[in-house]
């Protein structure tokens, strides 16, 4: 079993590896935003009492970037469907639920290497973590949010046979997710319905985690933030896997 | 080249099988048998049924009635051993073109869980056989069409399957590529009584590679037998006359799923 998840996970990581316009195109939307709005907006921030706007968005923008590539990488489902590869895989003697966990984790150690490329780009324009020595606990929780969106990717690729759908997917639920994740601005000091709507939001949880960890600021407490991610990663892997069942060619 | 190298034990029997999608009954109840070391034509004009009836055969699809057996299994209760049972060269191209021939070889022995120490010794017997030894380490996306049919069928036989299904294996490739191929595949099921069960609209192909011919027409299979029987029944002289014969001259509306996939296909035709 191991060995079938490693080929599949393998197989994610060397189509990443070796395109590298996507690599440097992945960072480009990272960038634009700590530029754009960590400058932009810094100054404000700062004089509404705020501090270091940067450090406050680097954390939300390193989420972003990880929830955005591993969404992406669930989605490479339906290009191998399109294009054919989903059927080498569909008739071998393999259960799905290898070949899921394989796409799964290849889907959530690319975000996760998008996410340490990031963090290493928020250092390049200012951002400086509380910590060091938190860094490793912070990619624990980048595997974990690249896990979800990876499930989650991989399950909405499942139901679809094209890209048609793909606009609603952004517009719907990737947009969305990000600006209404306190990635951007504090959760504290947004409308109570806002702050509803966030605590239903998965990203939150991953940007409150890792801005606790990256910068020490406190949203929900970390043990809650790593269990709501774990129990929503299970809970979307598993209904990934039946999704991934019922694919016929 | 001499006809196939067949026994008389049964590799596939089916029985009224039928699939329907949303009330279109896209195969209406067929039934034969195949015996292992045949080379067996499934014909048909376009939307007749045989790429659903091999989607069925290969575990892709599952029947609406009928029954399966391949190599002694049945499709809808034992698919592992289905599946090790058959490597199939589909009619989309299905390699990875963004890894190497050895890399999608590689990969597909792992799946199959072909072992270990005879990964490597097969992979490169394989390529030398399809002609591909000095292209192992190039990406797929450089390959021609040619050179994937032929990394397909290699890939295919890698875990040493009895069945061979090839559906439209020699779609939009040239004479000398078919010809090539052909040659090839003879020689796998000469020297591995590898059974083929292969689709195709080259009539030409089929009446002098077949050892028997099934024709499927709107889901019905309308005639069985070897290519000399069914040109002694329609009184013609060619298979391509019998084939017309029995199923009329009417050009066939093609399945919108069908045109969909032939413009995907042209608009990824190697350069």
């Amino acid at each position: 079993m191991i060995k079938i998840i490693y080929i599949m996970w393998l197989r994610q990581i060397k189509r990443y590896w070796r395109s590298k316009s996507r690599i440097i195109g992945s960072i480009g939307q990272p960038m634009l935003y700590l530029v754009a709005m960590g400058f932009g907006l810094g100054g404000i921030y700062q004089k509404a009492g705020g501090g270091n706007y940067i450090d406050f968005l680097a954390p939300g923008v390193i989420s972003q970037s990880i929830m955005f590539m591993a969404v992406f990488n669930g989605v490479d489902l339906i290009w191998d469907k399109q294009f054919g590869f989903l059927k080498e895989t569909l008739v071998a003697p393999v259960s799905r639920l290898e070949i899921v966990l394989g796409r799964v984790l290849g889907g959530a150690t690319i975000s996760v290497i998008q996410g340490i490329l990031v963090f290493l780009l928020t250092l390049v324009v200012g951002f400086k973590p509380e910590n060091l020595s938190y860094v490793l606990p912070s990619v624990g929780l980048m595997f974990l949010i690249g896990l979800f969106y990876a499930s989650l990717g991989t399950a909405i690729a499942s139901l679809m046979k094209d890209f048609h759908g793909f606009q609603l997917i952004m517009n719907f639920l990737i947009m969305p997710s990000y600006f209404l994740s306190g990635a951007l601005f504090p959760l504290d000091s947004a409308p109570p319905a806002l702050q509803t709507i966030a605590s239903f939001n998965p990203l939150t949880y991953g940007v409150s985690g890792l801005r606790q960890l990256m910068a020490g600021t406190v949203n929900y407490s970390l043990g809650i933030d790593i269990l709501i991610l774990i129990i929503l990663s299970s809970i979307t892997l598993s209904i990934t896997s039946y999704l991934f069942t019922k694919i016929e060619a | 080249m001499s006809k196939a190298n067949i026994n008389s034990h049964t590799i596939i029997k089916v029985q009224k099988l039928t699939k329907k999608f949303n009330g279109f009954t896209a195969v209406d109840d067929i039934s034969f048998t195949i015996n292992k070391g045949e080379v067996f034509a499934f014909l048909g004009p376009n939307g007749a049924g045989k790429t659903t009836t091999i989607k069925m055969l290969t575990t892709l699809l599952r029947p609406t009635k009928g029954k399966i057996s391949i190599n002694g299994f049945d499709v809808k209760h034992h698919q592992h051993q289905v599946r090790r049972s058959f490597g199939i060269v589909f009619q989309d191209f299905s390699l990875d073109e963004e890894l190497t021939a050895w890399e999608n070889m590689y990969f597909h022995a792992v799946l199959y869980k072909v072992p270990g120490n005879l990964v490597k010794k097969r992979i490169n017997n394989l390529l030398r056989l399809v002609g591909l030894s000095d292209r192992k380490n190039n990406f797929v996306k450089t390959f021609s069409g040619g050179m994937r049919r032929r990394l397909e069928i290699a890939r295919g036989l890698l875990h040493r399957p009895q069945i061979l299904f090839l559906d439209e294996p020699t779609l939009g490739l040239d004479a000398q590529t078919r010809n090539k191929l052909w040659s090839q595949i003879y020689k796998l099921n000469h020297k591995y009584q590898t059974t083929i069960f292969f689709t195709t609209h080259y009539l030409d192909e089929a009446e002098k590679m077949a050892s028997r011919v099934a024709i499927i027409d709107h889901g019905q299979i309308v005639a069985q037998g070897t290519a000399l029987e069914l040109k002694q029944l329609t009184k013609t002289n060619s298979l391509e006359d019998a084939y017309l014969k029995i199923t009329g001259k009417d050009i066939r509306q093609e399945s919108v799923d069908y045109m969909s996939k032939m413009r995907l296909r042209q608009s990824r035709r190697p350069r």
